[in-house]
């Protein structure tokens, strides 16, 4: 009885899952591709992915990491300096005469790459750091992070990383569209592309979290002392966390860089940090589906929905007073803070999208509540 | 030798007492809340800015000192009051994660009002004056710096140990339940050392701008995590713990800043290193080898985890 429903909900939830690919596939090929609509779509991939790694780490084995944006810039600098194509590397390294690597990779094992890069960065860094408690965890790997970003922007390393000045000319999304003989884009993927990165991505971090390794990270959440009691590994447990979350932390940072086209170290700062963990809050702290739909709607009041805030508005001949450039920053902070401060569930709290369908099953969960 | 690294240390000496006045606010607060309150940073960028608008609105410039202090403090106080008091219960987690949604809107409400210009930092006379110490030529600012620290040092020292809300400060540090049971009313504590450390997060904004000359939304990120540093490398809790670290930090920054100039003099190298890009990375270097050599920091007491 009981694993019916539960198959059937799953079977919802898969179906409406495909339906967002297939309309965002839709989208892509009839929308004229300069809509906003496909800003957001492609940065809120990028985010959803990070959002989840973060979610995974703070979220499911209560970890308070804030080393997220140093991962990111590892992943995307690793992604650039492999796939920039050999011919353009003299005019990036114009001040290191073409830089060191001197091949390029095709996307996908880049992407791969990337991961692992950041994910053996975290763990060296999760072998000292990792015995720290809650709050002495986030400020240690907040200063790992800005370790990380300095460090890229040493000059000795220049020919590597070209120093400070932005790399660019490696792949980005745009160029997954598929073109004709003509150079005419017959059919558009770069946003569904992202799309199908991300949720193979994000496929894999609730694999890992509904299995027993998910279920150890849960308890050393709950209560490290019990969980070392019933024989979990706590340092096994936390280093591997740690690593699983950077490695797609890598991968979105590399998304990334694909998205902006241009990277350069000094953007990744502790700010995008805090950006990622407001939307693991939003979302809801432990619920992988409300972090993407938070990185969805926090890219689309950024960047779309409350762009009029920055413009001057009429209404009739009375001129809205407050509204210009920055104002929105300000609504979308008091939004926030409303989120924080009374809403601390978030969107989803702990529910996932499953749980959306399988009505009788949440009512129990209330009960127990 | 002396006259290279002298200029740089007496620029890390200056630096190090405008962190101290930071830092304090935040070992303060961890003491009492166990918060990182990473809005404290912001507070202190927002003194500078409070200062430029009311500098630029014509009144005369003491009364312009005055008011930045009283509005810096009436911003901590708000701040606790409407982002850290409702929390109180709430897991440790959720609170910080509010510091850092009040850090946030703070930086974009800054961003908003100065439309994300520098602005210039008004000139104190006298702070801004010209001085020459040991052949070096400096502002007057560098030389009152540590020595203004000090004095606000001891004050509070003074205040905490010989008092009676310094008394209540030192209880609720200690236990937070019991101390609200022996009456302590400890929303008052709470509000008041916010105020403290806002008044000297103000102090110390007025010092550091004089010194930086603009002041930008993001000025109050990097000072404000390097005076955490500082409290935690002190032993956070610990008010003389903070000053020692603030001044570590202050110096060694501005030593690596000045190491490649230095190095080369001394005939150690014969090139330019480019060290000065890790004066931050430094700061936090520190805080992770501190961490992990003796987490509670220089002064700090030894906790132990109950289950």
């Amino acid at each position: 009885m009981r694993t019916k429903k539960i198959n059937s909900s799953t079977l919802w939830s898969a179906l409406v899952i495909l339906l967002v690919y297939v309309g965002v596939f839709i989208a892509e090929q009839t929308l004229p591709s300069t809509s906003m609509l496909f800003t957001v779509l492609k940065k809120g991939a990028t985010y959803a992915l990070v959002a989840v790694s973060m979610n995974l780490l703070n979220g499911f084995t209560g970890l308070f990491s804030l080393g997220q944006a140093g991962f990111m810039l590892i992943g995307a600098y690793t992604y650039a300096i492999l796939t920039i194509p050999v011919a353009d590397r003299m005019n990036v390294y114009q001040y290191y005469a073409g830089g060191l690597v001197q091949f390029a990779m095709p996307v996908v094992p880049a992407l791969i790459a990337a991961g692992l890069v950041a994910a053996l960065f975290a763990f060296l860094i999760g072998l000292p750091v990792l015995r720290l408690k809650s709050d002495y965890l986030a400020i240690a790997t907040l200063g790992f992070a800005e370790i990380i970003r300095a460090i890229f922007q040493w000059n000795k390393l220049g020919a590597l990383t070209n120093g400070s000045n932005i790399l660019r000319e490696f792949p980005t999304f745009n160029d997954f569209n598929l073109m004709n003989a003509q150079g005419e884009v017959t059919v558009y993927l770069s946003t569904t592309v992202p799309f199908l990165i991300a949720g193979v991505c994000i496929g894999i971090i609730v694999l890992l979290i509904n299995s027993t390794y998910g279920r150890s990270l849960r308890a050393v959440k709950d209560d490290e002392v019990a969980a070392e009691a019933m024989g979990i590994n706590l340092a096994h447990h936390k280093q591997l966390s740690f690593c699983v979350s950077s490695f797609f932390a890598g991968i979105g940072g590399a998304m990334l860089a694909m998205y902006q086209s241009t990277i350069q170290a000094k953007a990744f700062t502790s700010a995008m940090t805090y950006e990622i963990l407001l939307i693991v809050v939003i979302g809801g702290i432990g619920s992988i589906t409300g972090s993407c739909l938070a990185s969805f709607l926090f890219v689309a009041c950024s960047e779309w929905w409350l762009r009029f805030l920055d413009q001057k508005q009429m209404i009739g001949d009375f001129e809205v007073p407050l509204l210009r450039n920055g104002f929105r920053l300000v609504v979308f902070s008091i939004i926030i803070m409303i989120v924080v401060l009374f809403f601390r569930q978030g969107i989803m709290g702990t529910k996932e999208l499953p749980d959306l369908f399988g009505r009788r099953k949440n009512l129990k969960r209330e009960v127990k509540a | 030798m002396f006259n290279t690294v002298f200029p740089y240390l007496l620029t890390g000496i200056s630096v190090g007492g405008q962190y101290a006045l930071i830092a304090i606010g935040y070992t303060m607060v961890y003491g009492i809340l166990r918060l990182i309150n990473f809005a404290h940073g912001d507070v202190f960028m927002v003194a500078g800015i409070v200062m430029v608008y009311l500098n630029a609105s014509g009144i005369p410039l003491w009364l312009s000192i005055l008011l930045t202090l009283l509005i810096t403090v009436a911003i901590g106080f708000t701040v606790e009051r409407i982002a850290y008091k409702p929390l109180r219960s709430a897991p440790r987690m959720s609170v910080m994660i509010s510091a850092i949604g009040v850090s946030y809107t703070l930086q974009n409400l800054v961003l908003y009002i100065t439309g994300g210009l520098n602005q210039f930092y008004p000139k104190i006379p006298f702070f801004s004056n010209a001085v020459t110490i040991f052949g070096v030529s400096t502002k007057m600012v560098t030389v009152v710096t540590p020595i203004l620290t000090v004095i606000l040092v001891v004050a509070l020292v003074q205040l905490i140990n010989h008092t009676k809300i310094g008394m209540a400060m030192r209880a609720v540090s200690k236990d937070f339940e019991t101390s609200q049971l022996m009456g302590i009313k400890i929303n008052n504590v709470i509000s008041t050392t916010f105020i403290i450390g806002s008044f000297l997060a103000a102090v110390g904004s007025m010092l550091y701008f004089t010194n930086y000359n603009t002041v930008i939304q993001t000025s109050g990120s990097m000072p404000g995590l390097k005076a955490f540093v500082a409290a935690v490398f002190g032993g956070i809790g610990s008010i003389p713990g903070a000053v020692v670290g603030a001044f570590v930090i202050g110096i060694c920054e501005n030593i690596i800043k000045g190491l490649d100039i230095i190095l080369f003099k001394a005939g150690i190298t014969t090139q330019n290193m480019g060290l000065a890009t890790f004066s931050d990375a430094f700061t936090f270097a520190l805080l992770i080898i501190i961490l992990i050599v003796k987490p509670t920091g220089l002064f700090g007491e030894k906790t132990t985890d109950k289950v």
